[in-house]
């Protein structure tokens, strides 16, 4: 039997294209990213000497370690707060939507669908001071006078956040739980399993990979989001992303900015590696 | 399994609190007031009007509509070929590329944004609509791949070891064979690419040159309060086109199935 595609033009052909975008682009300015955070300032990209220096500066300067723990607090609370509120909801679609899975698959996905500038966008205007929230309780006359305390703050930022990235989290968690067969939970059932412990020894490990591929599509563009802390979070809920975006815009400082990015990466490397320590010792099964 | 009310209510719920947010655009869209607040001060059409005789909206949606399709044809051409070559010779090299082509989805939009405004200065393209294309393949890429290589690895390995078999050449059996089972998905991921892109802000945010695409408009307009009520009616257009595109696909998706 002959092998498929040994040709060697035609291999060459076909790997172009995503050879040139994954070396040319993915590795190359990632390369580049690393690579400039050894320079100095206003040196020119490549050229000039090399330096620790600013490094040194993001672990000597505590400014910087508390806005990437409140980064990562905030899109771990962002993450887990979507994945919790989709699960049942991925479950439903799975296990007993029926005739309605496709018209409820298409609802969740919809918003998804829409400008995401937008759906943060209309949070600012729900919790402004002279916005929808405070009018509309001032007219049901449930308060007197309008409320500062809903925008501005890092609570804002979260709600913001889980609501933008609802529909990420489903999709996953959905493809992960339509594997199970009914089968399984039925012998389960059969065999005398209460339901708590079907979900915990059943459902939830197989479903455990839909999970973490869930919470990983929020977590890592969460992590590095400048648009919902500058629109409604105030300067108390400065993330991570505010301060590379800074360094590449007011601050003028690129190979600043790139050190910044790489210990960011390092971050979310870290991150996924010990989440996936713990999925290997507790969670899935296969 | 009997299973009680509490879950179909909790899902009415989750679609309350997804539609509510996004349903105050339309509405204060028509709302005869600058201030986005209660009680509505009465209709008006006025913020259309506004909004069709503003030159540069027309130019930032022609903007975004190309940079949409371009990123989307080279996104998906770039799927295409890295799954097919994954899922059926599986050389090692591009076993790599797959992974690689992957690996975006660990990085956040501003590292992408940054590394390719690093990349584009250097090449002397500076910001630009180029640019932005190349940083949106990069953030359309992980999905496209996915999509693409749920469907390739369905298609059983015998169909285009037959076609081989027969006499087929590599091409032949790539062209013949194999892409007309796939094609529904290619559609799916051009779509996807499609969407993330028209939609995608932080990323062009950094890239952007004189050229402004429809979200960066719109940010751009955001900081003024004046300009408010034309930006919801934007929104308000934009929801609806991408609600009647959405429902567009899903029927026509329906429809292959049968």
């Amino acid at each position: 039997m002959r092998q498929l595609a040994n040709g060697a033009g035609f291999l060459c052909a076909m790997s172009l294209p995503g050879a040139l975008v994954t070396f040319g682009l993915v590795i190359f300015a990632l390369a580049l990213v690393l690579g400039l955070g050894f320079r100095v300032n206003d040196q020119g990209l490549l050229r000039g000497p090399l330096t620790l220096g600013n490094f040194a500066q993001i672990l000597a300067d505590p400014l910087y370690a508390r806005v990437m723990l409140r980064s990562l607090w905030i899109s771990g609370l962002v993450t887990l707060a979507t994945v919790v509120t989709a699960y049942p909801v991925a479950w439903y679609l799975a296990f007993r939507a029926g005739k309605h899975r496709g018209l409820l698959l298409f609802l969740v996905t919809l918003p998804f669908w829409t400008s995401y500038l937008l759906r943060v966008f209309a949070w600012k205007i729900i919790l402004a001071y002279n916005g929808v929230l405070n009018s509309a309780m001032i007219e049901l006359g449930l308060w007197d006078k309008p409320s500062m305390m809903f925008l501005n703050n890092p609570a804002a930022v979260v709600l913001t956040l889980a609501h933008a990235y609802a529909p990420f989290a489903i999709l996953p968690i959905y493809v992960a739980l339509q594997t199970i067969p009914r089968s399984l939970l039925e012998a389960g059932a059969d065999l005398g399993a209460t339901k708590a412990q079907l979900f915990r020894r059943v459902v939830l490990p197989i479903s455990m990979p839909g999970v973490l591929g869930g919470a990983l599509v929020v977590f890592v563009p969460t992590l590095g989001d400048y648009v919902t802390p500058a629109m409604v979070g105030g300067p108390a809920s400065t993330m991570i992303g505010t301060l590379i975006q800074a360094q590449f815009g007011k601050a003028n400082d690129w190979p600043f900015g790139a050190a910044l990015a790489t210990a960011t990466m390092l971050v979310i490397l870290i991150a996924v590696a010990l989440v996936r320590q713990a999925d290997r010792r507790w969670g899935s099964r296969t | 399994m009997k299973q009680g009310r509490l879950l179909p209510i909790y899902i009415g719920a989750y679609l309350v609190f997804l539609y509510l947010p996004v349903a105050l655009i339309p509405l204060f869209s028509f709302n005869d007031s600058i201030q986005a607040a209660f009680p509505m001060k009465g209709l008006t059409l006025e913020w259309y009007r506004t909004l069709l005789q503003t030159p540069a909206i027309g130019q930032a949606l022609r903007n975004s509509l190309f940079i949409a399709l371009a990123a989307a044809s080279i996104a998906t051409l770039c799927a295409t070929t890295i799954t097919y070559l994954e899922v059926f010779p599986r050389p090692v090299l591009s076993r790599l590329i797959g992974v690689l082509a992957r690996l975006p989805i660990l990085i956040p939009g501003v590292i992408v944004g940054i590394a390719l405004l690093i990349l584009v200065n250097l090449a002397g393209l500076g910001p630009s609509r180029i640019a932005i294309v190349l940083g949106h393949v990069l953030v359309c890429l992980p999905a496209a791949v996915t999509v693409l290589r749920a469907r390739f690895a369905a298609i059983p390995r015998s169909i285009a070891e037959a076609a081989a078999d027969l006499g087929a050449s590599d091409f032949t059996v790539f062209r013949r064979a194999v892409l007309p089972l796939a094609w529904s998905a290619i559609g799916s991921a051009f779509t996807l690419s499609f969407l993330t892109s028209f939609d995608e802000f932080i990323v062009a945010y950094f890239l952007a040159g004189t050229e402004p695409t429809l979200p960066l408009y719109i940010w751009s307009q955001l900081r003024f309060p004046k300009s408010l009520p034309v930006v919801m009616a934007l929104g308000a257009l934009i929801l609806l086109v991408s609600a009647l595109l959405a429902g567009l696909a899903e029927l026509l998706r329906r429809r292959s199935r049968v």
